[in-house]
Parts: C-alpha cells; structure tokens; sequence
C-alpha cells in the first residue's frame, strides 16, 4: 500500500486552473521534491496535501486511508513552512511541544519528547529562547523539531531552505538528507531550486502551469528528461538545446545544424534508436549536457560512442572547479563543461569530442524526447 | 481566520451571520429611533412607542428644530448655530492641517537639538484634559478680545488641534522614502522647494485623513463651544444641548431627535464618503496604531 | 539635514503656542489651585487647602467613585466587545465593509449628539421601558437613568455605543497584522480555531491591548460632553465625574480654586496613565 496517493487532483480558482489531472503514489520512506518554476502549482499542491485548501477534484490517499474531507488536524501530517511559522509567544521548548499538547499527549510524555527531539537537532540549549531570539538557522532546527514531535505519517516541508544564505541552506540540505535516512520518513518537499531536488530526493517531480512534466528518479529527469522543458529546466548549466534537421545519407542519419551564414554542422549518429530513426527527414531538438563533451587534445581518436566536431570559442568562464566554455556551433551557442587547467582562447578554433550516448532529441512540434 | 477553505460547518456560519447582524441591528437602533421619532407628532410619541414607524408623517419637527425652535432666549432655531459650526470649522481646519503639515516637514527633515523632545511635548499636548486650560484661555481671550466669538473658538481649536496634526504629518513624512528628498536637494530644491514639490504634492492621503479628523473632532467639539462662547457665537453642539437641556414644561422629544440629527449630519456625511480615510485617521490618532 | 535659522524660525510659533497655550496654562492653573480664587483668579496663596478641600467634599468623592466604576465598565467592556467584533468580522464576512461601517459610525458623532438619542431611548417615560410595556410587556422596568444608583451604567452604555467600533478597528488591524503561515502551522499542529485564537492569535495583540487601554483610560477621564448630554450630572448629583465637578465649581459655583485644584487632579490621572506609554512610544521612535 502506498504511503501517500494522489489521485487525480484539480485545483481550480473560479476560471483559472491551477492544478491539472496530478497523479503520485508515494511508497513509504520516499522522499518526493516538487519542483518548477513559481507559479508552477507546487505550493497550492502542497497546501492541498496539508489539507490547507480543498482541491477542486480527485482524491488523497495517507496509508490506504481517504484523507481528502479532512481538516489538517486530522489528517496525521507535520508540515515545515518556509517562514519557519514559529509561535512568537512561546518558548522553543513549548512551540515543539504545541502539536503535542493539541493532541493531548501526557505531559510527562511531551517533555520527553520535547528533550529527544531537541537533542537529535542540536537545539537543547536554546529550548528556554523565544523565537526572535534566534538565528535564521536556528530557527529553522525548531521548525522541523516542532514538526519531528509527534512522528507523522507524512512531512511536508515548503522551501524551508529559501530564507537561509547560501552556505546555510548546504549544510542544512545534508542535515536533512541525514534526517530523512535516520528516521526512514516519507517526506513530500517543495523547492524551486533544481539543485536541491536533485541532491535530497528519492524522486522528482517537475512541474509546469499546474502540470505534471515527469516524475522520476534524479537519474531519469537528468539523463532522460520527458520533453524540453524538464531539459532546460533541471541542471546548471542547462541542457544544450540545438535545432538540427535529422538527415539521411548513405543509409545513416546524422544531425545537420544549418544556419544561415555559417557553415554546415554535420554530426553522424552511429547508432540512432528505432524512434528516432522514423524521424529522418524531418527536425529534432537535440539535447546535449556541458559534460558530455571533452577537448580533444592533440592525438585524440573519438571511441565507438563519440564524434569529433569543431568549433569557436566565444566565452571562458572559470568557476574554479571547472571551465565552462561557450563555443558557437553553427551560429549557436553551446555549452561545454572542461577541466579547471584548460588553455583555451576566446577567438580560437578548437576540436571537441562529443558522448553521443547521452545524445536525447526531441520533437521539435511537441517538444517531447524521442525514445 | 485567513482561511483558505469555505470556513467551517455551514452552521457555524449562519450563527455568526445571525450574531452579527443581530449587532448591527442594535448598533442601528439609536439613529432609526431618532428619525423615525423626528417625524412623528408628539402626541404619537407619547401615547405609542419609540420603534414603530410613523402613523402621521409630519416634516414640522424638523423645521421647528431648524428654524424655530428655542434656544436661550432666541426662538431661532438651529440654523444660526449650524451657520456658526461652519464659520468656525472651516478656518480652524485649515490652520491647524497647514500648521501641522509644516511641523511635521520639519521635525522629519531636519536635526536640531530637542527635536524629539519637542515632538514628545507636542504628542502628550493631545491627552491632557482640556478642563485644565479652561481659565486662563478665558483670561486670554478676554484680554485679545475674542472672548465670546467665533473667532475665538477658531483660535482655541487651532491650537489645540496643532498636536494631532503634527503627530499626523510627522508619522507620514517620517515613512516618506528619504532618496526623493535628497536627490531633490542635489537638484538644489530649497526649504520651500522641497515642501512644496516633493512632500506636498504626494499628501494627498493624509491631508485628507488629517481633514476628516479635524472636521470630525472641531465639528463635535462642546467643551471650548460652551466655556469660550456666548448666545451670537454658539457652535451647534451647544446649541443642541441648550434646546434638549434647557427646555422645561413640555418635551419635545420630536424636536429634540431632528435637532440631534442635524447636528449629526455633516459628519456623518463625511464619514461615509471617507470610508477608509476616517479609519486611517483613528488609527494614527491611536499614536502607532 | 542640519536645521538652518528658517526651518527653527518657522517652527517656533506652535512651539510658542504649545509652550503658552499647554504648558503654560497648565503652570497658570496649577498655581490657581494654590490661592484663594473663588468667582474670578486671585493670587494671594493658600497652600493646600484646596487640595485638603477637595478630598472631603462630598462632591468630590462621587465624581471619583463615579469615574472609578465608569472608567472600570466603560474600558472594559469596550476592549472585550471590541476584540470579539474584531474576531467575527475576520473570519471572512461578506458584506465586510458594510458591518465595519455600522460598528464605526457612532465615531463620526459628536457625544452630544450622542447623549440626546440616549437620553430619550433610557427614558422610562418615553423609551426603552414605555416601549415594551407598550408592546406588551407589563411588567418590564428600566428607570435606571432616573435612578441615582443606576444613573452610571447609562453612562456607560451610550459611551461603550460609540466607542466599542474604535476599539474593534484597532483589534482588526492587530489581528491582520499576525503572520498567516502561523495560522496554519497551528491548524496542521492540531489547533482548533478557538485554540488558535487563544494561544496563537491573541498573546501577539498585547500591544493593541495598550493602546486600547490608554486611550479609553484618557477618554475617560476626560468625559464631559456625553455626561452633560445624557444626563447633565443628574438626577442631582449622582452622574458627577472630576470633569463636571470641576466646571461646576470654577465657573458655576464660583470656588475656582477647588476648580483648578480638580483639572489637576485629572492632569495626574492622565499622566499616570499616559506617559508611561508615550515614553515607550517615543523610544521606539528615537530607536527607528
């Protein structure tokens, strides 16, 4: 039985439809991030799940069990809130032992609970502070201990990391991974940076208008993202997007990037799928990632998988660990990922080999991956 | 509560609905008895009850209560004294919303020693009792020679009224974003420079709120009308009170409940065509409301 | 920017005003209140006998039981219906604005217009009790305005009528001012919504609660205007407040010294009051 369902979930205000036909079984101990762009739906679906708002259409499962007429108090979940949403009133101690208290959990045991909870997130000392005593940090720790207190079936958590500065939000992304592997709890975790979902979840949810682009594991929306937005939109830098017309000569396809002024571009695809044979004649999107292409140094042969193509260095941008290198490839830009020490020009006319197999193409009208 | 759902069981919902306008009817009831009553006979009055509507509809109250009626020694009615509020309302408002606005520029643009102790004497100015200047405003206007005048009313009000129109500006200009004031300055804008082109001209609000405040209050005020005035200068507070106060032998409630609306009309005019503007006005005038 | 002489010179009219017309008048009754003034101003000094007077006249002792109970029902009634009119109304009414404009309107009226509705409607003869018993209702009575043990709590309903749309104003804006994602980490924790309001909501309106309770204080040491209109002190004396007292006796009874010795009295209470919360206020200003 899944740990959380969603099944065909709408979500309209008056005329505007926020959420389209969202469908997600959760299994227990996953971790699911939704993420997109703002405006994309993935706090009202998160509000939804809270019980926060009434979806307009479908239904939510928690264990088996119909939790879609539920008001939140009842629905068994703890949510963290990206303003952290502490009680400004109480004590860090009591704002941990608030939902307990709700719940009418015996005193001795909330104390109890309060002290564990405090202590699995570091935070015993400050239990007697209020919260504007607090750091951001802090305050943060507080917020997922009042949400660890009463052991939920399900955690929401809503951008928690986004009002934390930049070297913060990583350490408190490793805490949280950590959480989630120490306590094998389901966690549903909004955000809209790509880079969190990729590192905490389990799987990804991208989403776009209120709509469902791909749900998978990070492998599957990095490497076989399900059409060009979920492309561009997951890794930095972003996917390679080049038009090419797929071409056949001599009984094999090959990518021809035409552009008006420029010279031909002709890459040939050795090993081109069934699908993306029943393409040729007509044009692709072809999706290449910056680390899938190397330099090719002086005496380099490209292997069974790689094609060797030329071309201009535009921009040099150093980030210390690598380079990143914008060539132009027939009238378009491309960007290539390269080691830190490379000698390269902005001017210069460079050889470059490229990893076909992590070539993915999509169709230039529905902008959906070819198999 | 913000809340996000259809609130609550649908019962929940008609209980409050059902408080509420039960409240609103109470809140109602003063002003519905008042006019209904004013447009009674007396007669009607005293045999039937205050809630039922008229039988015999009749206007003469009204015009008793406007025209006629006696207030001190003149059977003149309260148009006089309606005509005396204006005369003194209008100038009073002016000054004290142009003082106020000039102390409020600079207490927020300039540093000068005791600026903030100022604007503390100014601010505890508003509360005290003004019973405790009731005599020697009396010695004062009687040695200006204002006592019993209009223009004298217009003086007391104006300058009690520099408190609340200070505290009003000051607040504003102090929140008023400082970048325009000295890109201003840079541009060579002077003292009146700056007032009169960069404040000014965004004060739309408050001088509006500022207004409807001083309206309100100097409108209403009995205090100073009663102490500082005589029978020619009468603010129709005073005047009110001496027709309902004074009047031995017969009551005529009829009368009395016209004259009370008419004094109430004006402000009661303002208030619902200021909406959001008079509340603003109670809230700054709650100092950080 | 530095103030130059202009922005000094233009300024120092109010604060000659203020100076004379507050501070110096104060002075000026603060001495009355130490001579021998009876119908007009005398200088000669009489030390504390004015004070000493005022705390055996009978007068004097009504007009503060009076403002003590008056203050007491008036301050508190007022913040609690406030609160809850604030509370109903933020619970996403329709027709919002409409109830909001009818709590407030007695505002916009002057407390004389005030008084004269609320004198007829509490009058035995003609309102409340006449009005029932003329729908039936024989035996209903509500003499309290005539009654001199009652006459105060008149005073207190037609005072909290007019006010109680301030109070809930000020409580509204405090209760819009509280973060709504705490309003719903509270439903997720469990709350319900009185238990929101009650651990949530309400802790958070302690400053609204201040100022609520200084400026009713203020306004109520202050009264005059309503007690004239309502009941003009009556019946007899028994709806005397320290503000009536003290028009009475500087300009009716001609013992203005005792007067000027009462306005005092009322500038304390007021000051007591007052300038503990304007201190904090203006801290907050200087810390800005």
């Amino acid at each position: 039985m899944a740990a959380l369902d969603l099944i065909n979930v709408e979500k309209s205000f008056g005329s505007n439809k926020i959420l389209h036909d969202i469908s997600v079984s959760l299994a227990h101990g996953e971790f699911l991030v939704l993420v997109g762009p703002s405006g994309c739906g993935k706090s009202t679906l998160m509000n939804i799940i809270a019980g926060l708002e009434e979806p307009s259409g479908g239904q939510l499962r928690l264990d088996g069990r119909d939790i879609t007429p539920l008001a939140p108090a009842d629905r068994n979940i703890s949510m963290v809130f990206q303003s952290y949403a502490l009680y400004p009133n109480m004590t860090v101690a009591k704002n941990i032992e608030f939902p307990l208290a709700m719940r009418k959990v015996e005193k001795s045991k909330r104390a109890e609970r309060v002290k564990s909870v405090a202590r699995l997130l570091q935070i015993e000392h400050l239990l007697d502070r209020k919260p504007r005593q607090l750091s951001g940090g802090q305050r943060q720790r507080v917020a997922i201990g009042r949400a660890l207190a009463r052991e939920p079936q399900l955690y929401l958590f809503d951008e928690p990391l986004s009002n934390l500065d930049a070297q913060l939000r990583l350490d408190m992304r490793t805490e949280i991974k950590k959480l989630h592997h120490r306590l094998g709890a389901t966690i549903v975790y909004v955000t809209h940076d790509q880079i969190e979902a990729m590192t905490l979840a389990t799987r990804i949810a991208v989403m776009k208008g209120g709509v469902l682009q791909q749900l998978g594991s990070p492998y599957e929306v990095y490497n076989q993202p399900a059409n060009m937005f979920v492309a561009g939109f997951m890794g930095s830098p972003r996917m390679n997007l080049i038009k090419s017309r797929l071409a056949q000569a001599n009984g094999s396809l090959a990518l021809e990037i035409n552009n008006a002024d420029h010279p031909l571009v002709r890459i040939p695809l050795p090993a081109p799928s069934a699908a993306l044979s029943a393409y040729a004649g007509r044009d692709v999107f072809a999706g290449i990632r910056a680390e899938a292409v190397r330099l090719a140094r002086d005496g380099m042969a490209p292997t069974a998988t790689e094609c060797m193509f030329d071309a201009r260095v535009e921009v040099i941008e150093p980030t210390g660990a690598d380079t990143l290198v914008v060539l132009d490839l027939g009238g378009k830009e491309f960007t290539v990922r390269l080691e830190p020490d490379v000698q390269l020009k902005p001017g210069q006319d460079a050889r470059f080999l490229v990893e076909l197999s992590k070539l993915v193409c999509f169709d230039a009208d529905t902008e959906r991956r070819i198999a | 509560m913000r809340d996000h759902r259809a609130s609550g069981i649908p019962l929940e919902r008609i209980l409050l609905y059902a408080v509420l306008f039960f409240l609103a009817v109470m809140f109602l009831l003063p002003v519905y008895v008042m006019v209904c009553n004013s447009l009674k006979p007396l007669d009607e009055i005293r045999s039937g009850n205050l809630m039922s509507l008229p039988v015999q509809w009749t206007v003469d109250p009204w015009f008793t209560a406007w025209s006629t009626a006696q207030i001190g020694v003149q059977p003149t009615g309260l148009r006089p004294y309606f005509y005396n509020s204006f005369l003194l309302v209008i100038p009073a408002v002016v000054i004290s919303t142009l003082i106020g606005a000039l102390n409020g520029y600079i207490l927020t643009q300039f540093r000068f020693r005791g600026a903030n102790a100022l604007f503390a004497a100014m601010l505890f100015s508003v509360f005290i009792p003004f019973q405790i200047v009731l005599i020697p405003m009396a010695k004062t206007l009687g040695i200006l020679g204002m006592a019993g005048t209009v223009k004298g009313l217009i003086f007391v009000n104006s300058v009690y009224g520099i408190g609340f129109t200070t505290l009003f500006f000051r607040n504003y200009y102090a929140a008023f974003p400082q970048e325009l004031v000295r890109s201003a300055r840079i541009d060579g804008a002077d003292f009146f420079g700056v007032l009169f082109r960069i404040l000014l001209p965004s004060s739309a609000p408050i001088i509006v709120v500022t207004v409807i405040w001083q309206f309100t209050n100097i409108w209403n005020e009995f205090l100073f009308g009663a102490s500082f005035s005589d029978y020619s200068s009468f603010p129709i507070t005073v005047a009110l009170n001496n027709l309902v106060n004074s009047s031995t032998g017969v009551k005529e409630y009829n009368v009395h409940f016209a004259g009370a609306f008419i004094a109430a009309i004006p402000t009661l005019i303002v208030y619902l065509l200021s909406g959001k503007y008079f509340v603003r006005g109670l809230m700054a005038g709650s100092v950080k409301g | 920017m530095r103030a130059g002489a202009l922005p000094k010179l233009l300024l120092s009219p109010s604060v000659l005003l203020v100076l004379v017309c507050v501070y110096g008048y104060i002075m000026f009754t603060l001495y009355l209140s130490f001579t021998t003034s009876m119908m007009m101003p005398s200088y000669e000094w009489a030390g504390t006998t004015n004070y000493q007077r005022l705390f055996v006249l009978e007068n004097w002792r009504v007009s503060l039981g009076n403002l003590w109970i008056f203050a007491l029902l008036y301050i508190g009634v007022a913040i609690a219906l406030g609160l809850g009119f604030a509370i109903m109304i933020d619970q996403h009414i329709r027709a919002e604005g409409a109830f909001r404009s009818i709590f407030l309107y007695p505002m916009a009226l002057s407390f004389i217009v005030t008084g004269t509705a609320w004198k007829w409607l509490l009058d035995p003869g003609v309102g409340l009790e006449h009005t029932l018993r003329d729908l039936g209702w024989q035996s209903f009575t509500f003499g309290w305005i005539k009654d001199s043990d009652m006459a105060i709590y008149c005073v207190v309903i037609a005072a909290v009528w007019q006010t109680t749309g301030f109070v809930m104003a000020l409580f509204l804006a405090g209760l819009r001012g509280v973060d709504a994602e705490q309003v719903s980490a509270a439903r997720v924790d469990g709350a319900r919504s009185w238990q929101i309001y009650l651990h949530i909501i309400i802790p958070q309106l302690g400053p609204v609660f201040v100022s609520a309770f200084v400026i009713l204080a203020h306004m109520a040491i202050k009264s005059y205007d309503l007690i004239i209109a309502l009941t003009n002190g009556g019946p007899g004396r028994s709806t005397w407040l320290p503000s009536v007292f003290m028009y009475q006796y500087s300009f009716t009874r001609n013992e203005m010294a005792v007067g000027a010795a009462s306005a005092v009295m009322m500038l304390a209470g007021i000051a007591v009051v007052v300038l503990p919360y304007l201190y904090s206020e203006m801290r907050k200003v200087k810390n800005a």
